[in-house]
């Protein structure tokens, strides 16, 4: 029981939730998909297939999904939030026993029509579920040491199997917003300040570990980071992504090559030139005019979910908007830190923008509770 | 739980309170990113695009060797030749115009072509490379290697290309290839990064198109460091390609030659099967066309020319062409009676000529009626009114599962393109289909192979393989892969009685032996190689009313197109047998006089190794087949070398 539906009288119903969403942020999210579009038509060599056109049927069916999550009051969201976090969970087991391996790493389960990522999935439950577990939570025991491990647990547990899939940006990805999420609700201070330094502890234990019997990471998760520490290292080998989206970017200059005059034709052989790297060609062909775009674009949805957080008095609602703008936030800073060599490369994909069927979807959906908070907001 | 207003309200201030330090944090995160961004783009933009264009590390792919396919002899069937092209690279000059202007008087392309190449590569990324001009002599290819800096942008290229030495023979077994089309991409869903290569080509027909992923071989990647204007510096590593798998059909090269040229000049088919093994020796289609055409990309005024012909050169007959198969189904029919029981193999039946069913007659080709026939008789003699009564005592069940059993109604999985399943009908067949219930009249026609029945040359050769061994072969046409025998075991045993079986050759004999047998004109004169054989004349349509009262009664009366196909099915030699043949004849007229003398020239190609010899035909003949053999333009095929991949047979 919470605030809200206590004051549901203003809450718009029917047709006229329609009026009440806020059009801002569709506009935004859909000029960023378009900006993908575009990117995926430049980089199959200025063609449809076959990344763009797959992508805007995506898009559309995304887009779908959204207004059918956003019409849906958000209470409805809260209260199946521990059934849809086990849901995924589930999936998240099916991918270790019947998902495919691709690129040496298992993460799909194919349904056919498209091939889900849980671990996408697995993004949104958690969000919701924290959000839904504060929301519950008397806010005086918030930063009780049981009611913190709790969330703690429900965080490890997804994060861990997305781990051994083996898919390290993710798992790190679902921790840190797990973390976030637990920062907004009010969880002390001194938690953080430890889990910090222990995490300092821990990046030196997987360097010290490197080559012993006890290793940590992977052996190309440990070329990844000597990669990022030093690209030029080998530059035909594991440096090579790095050393030619480096170049590519630079080369773009203000504005850019312009739209498919981007020469950089090593490029054309990045084996993931329409997925995690596709920033590296919008900022080569459009300069550091179109990438600061982007990152303005980007900037003003996450200023809109803010907003819509501090508006409404609900807390599931406003932690949920908190945490999918935090999510999304994640994604494409960890992406374009990681082309531009601010990062080691983790994998994680450019949200909206690069080819891929369930983080479009995932995070459309995720829009769409934002937009459910929106509309159902009390008055 | 109804919590105070006072605590909801604290609560939610303190999620205001972090909400703005999260968001302060995403905001000094942004401005990071943008920062990096300027020191990348602007602050260092020129010591990058220098890297860009100084000094670049380039991945050019190397295009592996497309697999060769032989015959079963080890005979070349498509090899590959050098292709002497020149391609362009517009991110190499500033002058396009000015460079293809000098380039068009160095080699021989009209205005057309040009104009068509410049357009091409503007539409492409600058960096990626447009095959100007291909097929090139080796002067034209030298004046522009000699002339290269006089071309900034472009290159010389030597790639492989399809080559089918043997023209028009196996288009219709072997196929051919293509360029990479959108529509290829969409269907295959293929990614394999070699497509991109300006000028690569995939199968797009037949065995080709059907092993293309055997014969394709995976790409090799060369790594090279590039100067300013784009010429290779170094060579930084090299991944050899590797070649696609050697592909050895059954097929025998001098058979296929000799049947393309005995069937030219007629809209046919002709399949020459081994009955032991099942593999496939010929497998002809008339009229045919050259492959190499659509190698080298067909015009639209030849396409058109295909495409119009009334014999329609482009289907391979053989596979995806489907013909009521007329009286070549006796044998069926015999068989289920057989089995069913319903009759004895020295019972028999009065023709008259017809069989009155209700108010409807069922006619005999022979109008005056053959008399008293048994089994064997109605087969050397075609006599249809012994089917019409036997059928209605079978019932069409027992029927079609005969003909299933033989092979008829299936899909073969060849490597072929558009292979048709033919059609075996059943009650159940026309109640989904039809929506009408099966009558009599309708197992009385299916009876002599008319109605609904269709089946493929190749079926029914598969048939008659199965009549002669009494084990259920089944077609094959790959012999070895990558020298790896890809041929199947002994095929099982059919479960139909030898003694039903002997029955139907004894029939099949006669009517290629017998004095009053259908086929006894184009009977073998020499005894070790006798053939059995079933002619059949399978009507397109009757001939109306208005067309008997207008003069009309014979089949060369009336149009080519509404002429009867003729078939014959056989295999030799009848006491031993080892071939299977069928031929069709589309709109032939009657099966005796127009497909069984092809079906007999082709049993004894096959039996001989080589052009028959006069001496095994009948005396009365001997003239006319000189003529023919004189006539026919067969090309030598040459003896075969060693080749690696293939197992000499």
């Amino acid at each position: 029981m919470s605030y809200l539906e206590y004051t549901q009288k203003a809450i718009p119903t029917g047709v006229n939730k329609v009026l009440h969403l806020n059009w801002a942020l569709i506009l935004l999210t859909s000029a960023v998909c378009c900006v993908g579009f575009m990117m995926l038509y430049s980089v199959a060599g200025g063609s449809f297939r076959p990344w763009a056109m797959p992508q805007i049927q995506r898009f559309i069916m995304g887009l779908s999904v959204m207004f059918f999550v956003a019409f849906v009051p958000i209470w409805f969201w809260r209260n199946i939030s521990a059934v849809a976090y086990i849901g995924s969970i589930l999936l998240l087991l099916a991918v270790e026993f019947f998902g495919s391996t691709q690129m040496g790493a298992q993460r799909w389960i194919d349904l056919g029509f498209m091939r889900l990522q849980p671990s996408e999935l697995t993004k949104v439950t958690l969000v919701m579920l924290l959000a839904a577990y504060y929301d519950w939570l008397d806010p005086k025991l918030t930063s009780h040491p049981l009611y913190v491990a709790i969330p703690v647990g429900l965080i490890l547990f997804p994060a861990g199997l997305t781990f051994i899939q083996p898919d390290l940006g993710t798992a790190l990805l679902m921790m840190m917003g797990g973390a976030a999420l637990m920062f907004l609700a009010g969880v002390h201070w001194l938690y953080f300040a430890v889990v910090g330094s222990m995490g300092g502890g821990l990046v030196a234990a997987v360097f010290l570990s490197r080559g012993t019997g006890w290793q940590l990471l992977q052996d190309y998760q440990y070329r990844r980071i000597d990669t990022f520490l030093d690209p030029t290292s080998d530059p035909l080998g594991a440096g090579y992504h790095i050393t030619q989206s480096q170049i590519a970017l630079g080369s773009g200059g203000w504005t850019g090559r312009g739209f498919m005059q981007g020469t950089q034709s090593q490029l054309n052989f990045l084996p993931e030139k329409h997925t995690d790297f596709i920033f590296t060609t919008l900022a080569e062909e459009f300069g550091f005019v179109g990438a600061v775009s982007l990152l303005v674009l980007y900037l003003l949805i996450l200023v809109f979910c803010v907003y819509t957080a501090v508006k409404t008095k609900d807390r599931f609602a406003s932690l949920v908007s908190l945490g999918v703008a935090v999510t999304f936030f994640l994604y494409f800073a960890i992406n374009m830190a990681m082309v531009m060599g601010l990062a080691p490369v983790v994998g994680v994909p450019l949200p909206l923008v690069s080819y891929g069927g369930s983080a479009m979807l995932v995070l459309l959906a995720a829009f769409g509770l934002v937009q459910s908070a929106h509309i159902h907001r009390p008055r | 739980m109804k919590r105070s207003q006072k605590e909801t309200e604290d609560s939610a201030r303190k999620v205001t309170r972090r909400a703005m330090i999260l968001g302060g944090t995403m905001l000094a995160t942004g401005g990071i990113l943008a920062a990096r961004m300027r020191y990348l783009q602007v602050e260092r933009a020129s010591d990058f695009r220098l890297l860009a264009e100084d000094n670049r590390i380039g991945i050019e792919h190397l295009q592996p060797p497309r697999g060769l396919i032989f015959d079963r002899h080890g005979r070349l069937l498509a090899d590959n030749e050098q292709n002497y092209a020149v391609v362009m690279k517009r991110e190499d000059t500033d002058d396009l115009d000015g460079v293809l202007d000098r380039l068009s008087r160095l080699i021989n392309i009209d205005m057309d072509e040009l104009a068509e190449a410049r357009e091409a590569i503007l539409a492409r990324r600058p960096h990626v490379k447009v095959t100007v001009a291909d097929r090139l002599s080796w002067e034209e290819f030298s004046a522009v290697a000699v002339n290269a800096p006089a071309l900034p942008g472009i290159t010389p290229e030597v790639s492989l290309s399809r080559i089918y030495p043997y023209n028009s023979d196996f288009v219709h077994v072997v196929g051919y290839v293509g360029p990479v089309s959108d529509y290829y991409l969409e269907t295959t869903g293929d990614t394999d990064p070699i497509l991109q290569t300006p000028g690569f080509q995939v199968g797009r027909y037949a065995v080709e198109s059907g092993l293309e992923q055997d014969l394709r071989g995976e790409a090799g990647t060369l790594w090279v460091e590039k100067n300013a204007a784009g010429r290779v510096m170094r060579e930084l590593d090299r991944q050899a390609p590797i070649p696609g798998d050697d592909l050895q059909l059954t097929i025998d090269a001098g058979l296929q030659n000799y049947a393309q040229a005995r069937l030219a000049g007629e809209s046919a088919a002709g399949v020459v099967m081994d009955v032991q093994t099942g593999e496939v020796l010929a497998l002809s289609s008339a009229p045919s066309y050259d492959p190499n055409l659509f190698v080298r990309g067909i015009s639209q005024a030849d396409y058109s020319t295909l495409l119009e012909d009334p014999f329609r050169p482009l289907a391979s007959k053989t596979v995806q062409g489907l013909y009521p198969p007329g009286s070549t189904f006796k044998m069926m029919t015999a068989l289920a009676a057989l089995e069913a029981g319903v009759i004895d193999v020295d019972e028999t039946v009065t023709c008259n000529g017809f069989v009155e069913l209700g108010t409807r007659r069922f006619h005999c080709w022979r109008r005056g009626g053959h008399g008293r026939m048994n089994m064997e008789d109605s087969l050397t003699q075609s006599c249809d009114v012994f089917y019409y009564d036997v059928s209605q005592r079978v019932g069409i069940e027992g029927i079609s599962a005969m003909a299933r059993k033989f092979g008829l109604g299936q899909r073969y999985d060849l490597p072929l393109s558009g292979i048709a399943s033919g059609l075996i009908p059943s009650r159940e067949w026309k109640r989904i289909n039809r929506d009408e219930d099966w009558l009599i009249g309708d197992t009385l026609n299916v009876s002599i192979g008319q109605g609904f029945v269709l089946g493929s040359p190749l079926q029914l050769a598969v048939m008659t393989s199965r009549i002669a061994t009494g084990r259920a072969i089944v077609p094959q046409l790959v012999r070895s892969l990558n020298g790896i025998d890809q041929r199947s075991g002994q095929a099982e045993p059919l479960d139909v009685p030898e003694a039903h079986l002997n029955v139907i050759r004894q029939g099949m004999w006669k009517v290629s032996n017998h004095r009053r047998g259908t086929a006894y004109g184009s009977r073998v004169a020499e005894e070790t190689m006798q053939i059995a054989g079933k002619t059949g004349t399978s009507q397109v349509r009757n001939i109306t009313a208005t067309e008997r009262a207008a003069g009309v009664t014979r089949n060369e009366d009336l149009p080519w197109e509404r002429r009867d196909h003729a078939l014959f099915v056989g295999y030799a030699p009848a006491d031993n047998p080892r071939y299977a043949v069928s031929v069709v004849v589309e709109h032939g007229g009657g099966g005796s006089t127009a497909a069984a003398p092809i079906a007999r020239d082709l049993l004894l190609r096959a039996m001989y190794g080589d052009v028959p010899p006069l001496s095994a035909y009948p005396t009365g003949a001997r003239r006319s087949i000189e003529d023919m053999h004189d006539d026919m333009e067969l090309i030598p095929v040459t003896p075969a070398e060693d080749q690696p991949g293939a197992i000499r047979a």
